[in-house]
């Protein structure tokens, strides 16, 4: 048994919590209770490796040594065969960083996440926070916006506009009061990166945000996060605070005399406001409706003033270009799609979780390289890829590129990065069906296309589920698609054909009865 | 019964106080009276259109676009189970048939509870479980009864 003092690593995220990590704390304390050895346990955020979880982690001379998916009933077991020295178990993997699927990632945006206290300044510092944010301060608002053009950073929240151009805009406007809002309405199904950096890193997003407001001159930012993330509230709300008492936000940053206050908003269980002219909406604390553009949120956005929305990811990636260089982040990716990009696999898929990845890889490396094929054993019919407006790829292409223009080619997109796997009992035709149903529920109902083309598109599969007419039946849904892409004033209407045409076109057997 | 509403008003007037009465605010405003009273009663709508100085037509426009505000209490635990595409991949709709038999009160459906690598995914009274399946469902509604 060991008498030096040992930290346990037990994960706070909501992933992990929804598998019982809190039980296993709770039981690491009361065993280590009763030894000799001193033992802390520090709530960290998630490696990623969800379907380990409850990962715990156990300092060792010769590193972080990784047990999981570990329940309460085996903690004590795990203590008998010396855990506290790193030693062997049947739930052992070694040293959490060789394990091959958090080894071969490239962690950019997430390289602190699960490694450090999310709430811990001091290991934020440690691991490289601060550094962006410090260049930043010293810098000018022109040359920080060119940094991030330079560094060929798109929006991660799926329309994937170039960040330094939108950031360019807001800057080149003369205003009283500019904002920052940062999008953590993570609507779309088999996504959940941005809770995870929220729940694992929260400093590292109030540090994009503030980067934001010095380059184009912005004072306030708000955060909205959806209402189904009650623990990323939490924690961003405390990290705020945390900020405040350390100076790190108020009227002085870091005493450099500039300013910046940053508030959370909840959300309220509405997908479209993930919209970023709903969210402003929503953020006036009105219905979620989208508005028409132009005017540009850049130019005419929160209460009428220049607003920079970005998603969580694309803001959490600026203190790493800013700390590091334009030139460094761009060495990574292809094409006209740089850096890395947050993959998140779900679904029926064995390993689970988040891949941190250069643009490029193949959707056949993330599903079967790390994902490890399904849960259920059963062979993988399809995959939904960048949420419930993404397309379904067939097998037949999972040597597809993943990046934004690669995919847009191939008919699919990457959205937010989200890969949900169906295995052979998926129905094709139930699938198109629950997309126009959606849209339906969803829908804010402010254009017609939408509004109404969900509710004839639902009925009209339907129909076909039941063996009506079909030919003919198929004929007018994509006629009805047609319309919701051309006709519709968002995403929302605009993007819902996507997964029903894809699923037509690649399952055709699904909808012929 | 004069007394009680007279105390809940001023509860609600001091809950918008809290954001300066300022409109915008208005979510924020009604998570917080749903979250204590547990549903936005009608009379509490009219106070915080007072405070606010919106028209009570504005609030009620906001209450009902939003899924998560209710103008009624709920009749149970709060029980969410995730519907979405990720959820339904590993077996979400058969445990949603499952829980509509096993339990008397209303089930919510949600999109999405952010748990897609370890669905199915269940929200009870706002904590997340995952890799539910009918009997660790059953479980949960059981040890909730007994807490």
């Amino acid at each position: 048994m060991t008498t030096r003092p040992v930290k346990i690593y037990v994960p706070c995220d909501a992933a992990a919590g929804s598998v019982g990590a809190d039980e296993v704390a709770h039981e690491i304390e009361r065993i280590a209770g009763c030894g000799d050895t001193d033992v802390t346990i520090i709530r960290n955020g998630t490696r990623g490796m969800l379907w380990l979880e409850p990962l715990i982690e156990v300092e060792t001379p010769k590193g972080r040594m990784a047990y999981g998916p570990v329940t309460p009933d085996d903690v004590e077991d795990l203590f008998e065969a010396g855990f506290l020295d790193g030693r062997a178990h049947t739930l052992a993997h070694g040293p959490t960083e060789d394990i091959p699927y958090f080894a071969r990632q490239e962690r950019l945006t997430f390289a602190r996440c699960g490694l450090t206290d999310p709430l811990s300044l001091t290991d934020y510092e440690a691991h490289g926070g601060l550094a962006g944010l410090r260049k930043a301060l010293a810098s000018t608002p022109q040359a920080i916006v060119e940094t991030v053009t330079e560094s060929g950073l798109r929006g991660r929240g799926g329309a994937g506009f170039p960040t330094g151009i939108k950031w360019q805009t807001a800057l080149a406007q003369e205003a009283d009061q500019k904002y920052i809002c940062a999008n953590a309405d993570e609507g779309d199904s088999g996504t959940f990166a941005d809770r995870i950096l929220m729940e694992g890193d929260p400093f590292c997003l109030l540090e994009g945000m503030v980067i934001a407001g010095l380059a184009v001159g912005a004072t306030v930012g708000y955060i909205y996060i959806r209402s189904e993330y009650p623990l990323a509230i939490a924690t961003m709300r405390r990290a705020i605070d945390i900020w405040q008492e350390t100076g790190l936000l108020g009227p002085d940053i870091d005493g450099s005399g500039q300013a910046f206050d940053i508030h959370v908003r909840k959300g309220a269980g509405a997908y479209i406001c993930g919209e970023e002219t709903s969210m402003l909406e929503s953020l006036e604390g009105k219905r979620g409706q989208i508005k028409v553009k132009p005017p540009i949120p850049a130019i005419e956005g929160l209460f009428g003033q220049p607003t920079i929305i970005n998603n969580v990811l694309t803001l959490a990636s600026v203190p790493i270009i800013m700390s590091k260089g334009a030139g460094f982040y761009k060495n990574y990716g292809q094409g006209r799609s740089l850096g890395t990009q947050a993959f998140q696999l779900g679904g029926d898929i064995a390993c689970g979780g988040l891949v941190e990845k250069a643009f490029g890889v193949t959707m056949r490396e993330l599903v079967e390289g790390f994902g490890g094929g399904t849960h259920s054993g059963k062979a993988i019919r399809t995959v939904q890829a960048g949420g419930p407006l993404g397309a379904y790829v067939p097998a037949s292409e999972f040597d597809m590129e993943m990046d934004y223009e690669k995919m847009s080619e191939a008919d699919a997109m990457l959205g937010h990065g989200g890969l949900v796997i169906f295995s052979k009992d998926v129905n094709m035709a139930a699938q198109a069906r629950f997309a126009m149903k959606f849209c339906e529920i969803e829908s804010c109902g402010k254009c017609t296309p939408c509004r109404i083309g969900s509710q004839r598109g639902k009925e009209i599969l339907d129909k076909i589920i039941a063996g009506e007419n079909i030919d003919d039946n198929l004929i007018i849904l994509d006629d009805i698609c047609e319309l919701m892409e051309k006709g519709s004033l968002c995403a929302m209407g605009g993007l819902t054909p996507m997964p029903v045409r894809s699923a037509i076109r690649h399952f055709r057997e699904d909808f012929e009865g | 019964m004069v007394t009680v509403l007279q105390s809940s008003h001023s509860r609600i007037r001091q809950i918008c106080a809290g954001y300066d009465n300022r409109p915008d605010a208005l979510i924020e405003i009604l998570h917080d009276v749903q979250d204590e009273a547990g549903f936005l009663a009608k009379e509490a709508l009219v106070e915080i259109a007072d405070a606010l100085n919106i028209s009570r037509a504005d609030i009620h426009g906001v209450v009902t676009f939003y899924h998560d505000f209710r103008l009624v209490p709920l009749d149970g635990p709060d029980i969410r189970i995730c519907r979405a595409e990720a959820c339904q991949a590993v077996g979400a709709e058969c445990l949603a048939t499952h829980a509509a038999k096993t339990c008397d009160t209303k089930i919510t459906a949600a999109y999405c509870l952010g748990n897609c690598a370890l669905g199915p995914a269940v929200m009870m009274d706002g904590k997340l479980y995952g890799r539910v399946d009918a009997e660790r469902f059953n479980q949960l509604l059981k040890q909730r009864g007994e807490t």
